[in-house]
């Protein structure tokens, strides 16, 4: 077996296999004895489970002291590999050694018992991801100080407001010190502030020379904060090494024509259910290419069957590199109306203008509302920008953008 | 490398206790112990005193039921003192198998997202049911002083009957909290065992009007000596008989350690279950 002595984490050929619906396969010893009574007397069909593979042979190393991405679409495995290395749940076959002192962040506030309070709750959490009591007296100023809630310290956490309980919870996960930290889109909670504040501790974290492995839906986290990025498709590892290419790669599987985007499933949990999003064009180009001087129009197409509160959907305009180019929101030009929708079929359509991207490659994700939060469906369409077919085209422009501005002379 | 890697592989063959684990993560262990004695009597207006009503209750009605209605002899002891040593033992049992039977289940948000050694679980729920049970304990004695009972050095043997009982009520909770991952109706299941239990155990009545042919069968149930002995031990009731103390011993002790096989067997999948 190869083995680096600088690294922290050493996976060998994990695999972990699921039988479909065992998450919630728990039921009635009843059903357990007579269907086993049955199979025994043969009035019925032994049972044909079905398995799938989370995961399937995975290995790679991480590196002592770097930032290591886990990459891939929902399902593919990211979390479930994350929960094999925090020791939740058992690979099916592999084995996977970790270097030192490990602590898994799945979730904010592991633990937290609404009817304890801050004081109580900083304990019991701290002590849950793996501090001493010794540790956690030690830091308790600190972790109260990050969490700005030093007049709540005696109140039960369930009177605190979800922003004060977020914070506290991660003021103490920020203040445990493994040598190994696992991290599952912690990032995505709490505001643009705050998530900044879990970039800026994260990244203080790799300085100090400790190892962290992250999963994350965030392409610009990935790929600013990672040395090394590993991409799950299917359960399998599909690209391991330098973030700017495998995010490229990731973001470009199967996306070579795709100028729709349908969803083949729909939850039921999420309000809206989309029927498509597509781009449609101005120019005479066709195919995967758009002439750079003619807008783009991202048609969404989707229905709401009960009236929900005023939300808002999210696009966002990603780079080959994975960097977000921009960002928009379907409540952007109109922030002062109560932005609600009313039930039934809608359409929006939100325009790039002509001019404004330079030639390349562009990817569009898009945050849809699900509940008070909201989901991320990552690379759904992507599509070229060329000036081929311009003789007017502005060769040598620099800048990320290129837009048309006005240019007066009195 | 200063210590030695956590290695992660498909666990196979029997599984070890991991009392050096256990050892390891105590601190946490006390912590989910204080937590559940906490969270017990949250905003409750009596808060602790729960710990004491309920035991009185159950001595007030069986004291009257057996004692007063059925008129079953007491030996010579104040019958609510006959059934006060049952009640606190008793207790301590029902609390204890009651609450660690849960407590994987209960506990199953934490269980899904960070790893400890998942036998804290139950062990903890246990630890929290001796609180109650030392409360209890206190009460009882200063009624044996009201009462005039004289304390025997008899006492100091007391520590090992409750350690039967808690070997005996983890035994179970270790079973059963493994089995509620999978099967639900455990949770239907306990309470029964807890309301049957006490009618085949001596809680109301004293031991010797069992007839002398369904002893051994009577006797099979640990609590049958953790009571008597209770009893003998603080009202200078009969001696147990060797072999009822034997049974109730080698019963417990089976029980805990199929029971914590059978759950460090199963805990693998918790996580995917829960």
């Amino acid at each position: 077996m190869p083995t680096s002595s600088d690294a922290a984490v050493e996976v060998r050929e994990i695999s972990k296999q699921y039988r479909l619906g065992e998450t919630v396969a728990y039921g009635a010893l009843r059903d357990h004895i007579t269907t086993s009574f049955r199979r025994m007397i043969g009035r019925e069909a032994p049972r044909r489970s079905t398995t799938f593979w989370a995961l399937r042979d995975v290995s790679f190393d991480v590196p002592r002291g770097s930032v290591f991405g886990i990459i891939g679409r929902n399902g593919a495995g990211k979390s479930t590999l994350l929960k094999v290395l925090s020791r939740i749940t058992e690979p099916t076959s592999g084995e996977a050694r970790l270097y030192g002192r490990v602590a898994s962040l799945l979730e904010v506030g592991t633990g937290f018992h609404p009817e304890l309070t801050g004081r109580e709750n900083v304990f019991l959490n701290g002590s849950i991801l793996g501090m001493s009591r010794r540790e956690i007296r030690a830091r308790f100023d600190e972790i109260v100080a990050f969490a700005e809630i030093e007049k709540f310290l005696d109140t039960p956490v369930k009177r605190y407001s979800s922003g004060m309980y977020v914070r506290l919870a991660f003021a103490v996960a920020a203040h445990v010190d493994p040598d190994i930290l696992l991290v599952d889109e912690v990032l995505a909670v709490g505001d643009a502030a705050f998530q900044r504040k879990c970039l800026g501790k994260i990244e203080s974290v790799s300085e100090e020379g400790r190892t962290v492995v992250l999963v994350s839906h965030n392409m610009n986290v990935v790929g600013q904060l990672c040395n090394n990025v590993a991409w799950l498709r299917s359960g399998e590892l599909r690209a391991i090494g330098n973030p700017t290419k495998v995010i490229t790669e990731y973001l470009a599987e199967g996306r070579e024509s795709e100028l729709e985007w349908r969803p083949n499933e729909h939850d039921p949990r999420r309000p809206l259910r989309f029927h498509s999003v597509s781009l449609v064009r101005e120019d005479e180009i066709g195919g995967n290419a758009f002439a750079w001087n003619m807008p783009i129009h991202i048609v969404l197409d989707f229905s709401l069957e009960n009236p929900m509160p005023p939300t808002h959907i999210a696009l966002h305009l990603l780079m080959e590199d994975g960097q977000t180019l921009l960002n928009t929101v379907s409540s952007d030009n109109r922030p002062h109306l109560n932005h609600e929708i009313t039930p039934g079929r809608h359409r929006y359509r939100c325009t790039i203008p002509g001019g404004l991207l330079r030639p390349g490659r562009y990817f569009l994700s898009m945050w849809e509302p699900a509940g008070n939060r909201h989901v991320h469906r990552e690379g759904i369409l992507s599509f070229t920008v060329t000036d081929e077919h311009n003789p007017g085209a502005r060769h040598g422009q620099y800048g990320l953008i290129t837009p048309i501005l006005q240019w007066e002379l009195d | 490398m200063p210590t030695a890697p956590i290695v992660i592989r498909r666990r196979t063959g029997l599984a070890a206790l991991q009392l050096s684990d256990i050892w390891h993560f105590r601190e946490l262990l006390a912590l989910f112990a204080w937590r559940d004695v906490l969270v017990r009597y949250k905003q409750t207006v009596i808060g602790i005193l729960w710990a004491l009503i309920r035991p009185l209750l159950t001595i007030l009605v069986f004291t009257f039921v057996f004692g007063k209605l059925g008129g079953l002899p007491s030996e010579g002891v104040p019958y609510p003192l006959l059934t006060f040593a049952a009640v606190l033992p008793w207790q301590l049992f029902a609390t204890a198998l009651g609450d660690s039977s849960v407590s994987v289940v209960g506990n199953a948000h934490i269980l899904s997202k960070v790893y400890f050694p998942r036998v804290l679980i139950p062990i903890s729920a246990v630890i929290a049911s001796l609180v109650d049970f030392a409360i209890s304990l206190v009460i009882f004695l200063i009624a044996l002083a009201v009462y005039g009972v004289p304390f025997s050095p008899r006492l100091l043997a007391l520590p090992l009957y409750i350690a039967l009982c808690i070997t005996f009520g983890l035994g179970l909770g270790f079973w059963f909290s493994a089995l509620f991952v999978r099967y639900r109706d455990v949770r239907h299941l306990v309470p029964f065992i807890v309301q049957l239990g006490i009618y085949i155990s001596p809680v109301g009545f004293s031991s010797d009007i069992v007839p002398e042919r369904w002893r051994t069968l009577y006797a099979l149930n640990p609590l049958v000596a953790v009571i008597d002995g209770f009893r003998w031990c603080t009202l200078g009731q009969p001696a147990l008989r060797l072999g009822e103390i034997t049974g109730a011993v080698a019963v417990s002790v089976i029980l805990l350690i199929s029971g914590i096989y059978y759950f460090r067997q199963t805990e693998r999948t918790f996580a995917d279950l829960v």
